[in-house]
């Protein structure tokens, strides 16, 4: 690769998965950067989610180790991913329809005031901090809305807010642009770049070559479990990534 | 372009006006407000201090159970058993009473057997995943049996030394000449909406209704707030039962027979969601209130008390088809 290095968040050495005979991910290492976006393709079954959710805590590692910050990294459940600032943004967004833009995004984690058992929740604080959190993400969402009433574009906007309420180094994103439309796509592009920008390693699962050429700075492609191509957006095209999530193109460096 | 983004941010979307303008409870409100004025002018009876005190008092028993079932029935569940467990409660305070133990002692066994039961029924449905239909409907008909095991299926009505304190506890009117069971609905509506509007936990019962499998994932404790919610609800039928024995003066093991009907009737029809997410503590009250003035109507008008079903049925299908037309509307 050569160039300038840049810090790395998190490391992945020679990590492997099996679920009895089954090799889910084999031998794979990498390294993730702080304010980089790096896609992450494959075919299904190629061991995407696998990987994505051994960093979440979902999954323990058969082999390898992660460090995050140069320590290793153990994780026995999702919550103490969450603890080290490693967010995920699920799939499906993990989102409840019936409530607030603030109140999903402080879900789990509200705000509260007062002393003793009569604290109650606070609601002002949490659509100020919501609404300022929208506003970075430069997404007209409002707080006070119920999630019911938005567009796909919004709703993702709550649950990437929700990444940002603690200091997250990492956020993990589950094919975030599957089921929205095209101008809400450009939308969540926009979103994944500000968490670029301050800073965050930003892993982005994807089947959808166009978003990943926009967005992402390096690319991993994955396939049967190995990774097959670790390599900048700019000396890659969709053509040889295509190739390589097919298995036309067998690996390169 | 900033200043713009914030303003559409800070904005609120929905005014006050036309916020309780699309709220069913608010609708349920004026269909009573109007029965009410109706019944008035209709009938000599309906107005008169006796008829309002009698509804009022009506209302409570349903209105109490009513606001614990409205826990259960925002998470998505729901509890058949309240009227068994009612049942029981009200038997248990009556033998261990009638036995010549206090009042005290009376009221906290009766507590104790409600939440058990709730436990029971909450274990059952979040740690090993039964349907809350089969548990609450096993307990139903296990009260039941239970209460008529405890009295041998007798009338009880004298509650030893503390007699006297039990009928005053439910029969009496301690401030301004209403109701005892009227302000005891009132205090726990109160307890009710601010638990669910301030509270932590009352922000995850709406977020376990709205999407379980969500609450979960944020790391909301899901198991422990649902086998909570069902001791609420037992917790609701056994203070009901404590003080309508109080106020009957007697037990017999079919109090509360049919009784978990009226109170998802009000429960719904002051605007709760079955399918979970949506329900508020006013909302059960006038739900109760508005069963409570239909059948109070039809013994005023007249009507056959044999309809009294059909009306009150009817109005729950009526509250489920406004929730529907609701809901196409904004899916257009």
């Amino acid at each position: 690769m050569g160039g300038l290095r840049l810090v790395s968040v998190l490391e992945l050495a020679n990590i492997s998965k099996h679920f009895g005979a089954i090799q889910a991910v084999n031998d794979v290492s990498f390294t993730l950067e702080a304010g980089q976006v790096v896609g992450l393709m494959g075919d299904n079954g190629a061991g995407k989610s696998t990987l994505v959710k051994m960093i979440a805590g979902n999954f323990r590692p058969s082999h390898g180790t992660m460090h995050l910050d140069g320590k290793e990294l153990i994780l026995h459940k999702p919550a103490e991913a969450r603890q080290h600032g490693i967010e995920i943004v699920h799939q499906d967004l993990a989102l409840c329809n019936n409530l607030t833009a603030a109140a999903n995004v402080y879900l789990g984690r509200e705000l509260r005031r007062g002393i003793g058992p009569l604290r109650i929740l606070d609601y002002a604080a949490m659509y100020k901090r919501a609404g300022q959190l929208f506003a970075e993400l430069k997404s007209e969402t409002r707080p006070r809305d119920l999630v019911k009433q938005m567009s796909g574009g919004q709703r993702q906007a709550v649950a990437i807010a929700r990444t940002m309420l603690s200091q997250a180094k990492i956020v993990l994103m589950d094919e975030p642009t599957a089921a929205i439309s095209v101008r809400q796509v450009a939308e969540v592009l926009n979103l994944i770049r500000h968490l670029r920008d301050q800073g965050i390693a930003v892993v982005l699962i994807s089947h959808r070559m166009p978003d990943v050429f926009d967005v992402a700075d390096r690319v991993i492609v994955m396939r049967r479990g190995r990774k097959v191509a670790d390599k900048k957006i700019a000396s890659s095209s969709p053509e040889e990534v295509t190739g390589l999530i097919t298995g036309a193109i067998e690996q390169v460096a | 372009m900033a200043v713009t983004l914030d303003q559409t941010i800070a904005q609120k979307q929905h005014s006050f006006l036309s916020r309780m303008l699309s709220s069913q409870t608010f609708w349920v409100v004026i269909a009573v407000i109007l029965a009410c004025l109706f019944l008035s002018v209709a009938t000599d009876a309906f107005a008169t201090q006796k008829n309002l005190y009698n509804i009022t008092r009506n209302i409570t028993f349903v209105a109490i159970v009513a606001l614990g079932m409205t826990f259960v029935i925002i998470t998505g569940g729901i509890d058949l058993s309240v009227g068994s467990v009612l049942c029981l409660c009200s038997m248990v305070l009556a033998v261990t009473m009638h036995a010549g133990y206090s009042i005290e002692v009376g009221i906290l066994a009766t507590i104790v057997t409600a939440l058990a039961i709730g436990a029971f029924n909450g274990m059952l449905i979040a740690y090993l995943d039964f349907p809350p239909f089969v548990v609450t409907l096993g307990m139903l008909s296990v009260a039941r049996s239970l209460a008529m095991v405890a009295s041998n299926n007798t009338v009880v009505f004298q509650f030893g030394p503390d007699h006297d304190k039990l009928l005053a506890l439910g029969g009496g009117a301690w401030l301004f000449g209403i109701a005892n069971p009227v302000l005891y609905m009132i205090i726990l509506a109160l307890i009710t909406g601010f638990i669910l509007r301030w509270t932590k936990f009352g922000r995850h019962i709406f977020a376990i209704g709205g999407n379980e499998h969500a609450a979960t994932l944020t790391g909301v404790p899901v198991r422990q707030i649902k086998v909570a919610v069902y001791m609420i609800s037992a917790l609701s039928a056994g203070l009901a039962g404590i003080i309508e024995t109080g106020w009957l003066g007697a037990v017999t093991t079919n109090i509360g027979t049919g009784m978990e009907l009226q109170v998802i009737a009000a429960t719904v029809i002051g605007g709760a969601n079955l399918a979970g997410g949506v329900g508020t503590a006013l909302g059960a009250i006038v739900g109760a209130a508005l069963i409570e003035v239909i059948r109070n109507s039809l013994g005023l008008l007249g009507i056959n008390a044999f309809w009294q079903g059909t009306f009150i049925g009817g109005a729950i299908i009526l509250a489920v088809l406004f929730d529907r037309i609701r809901n196409f509307r904004r899916s257009d």
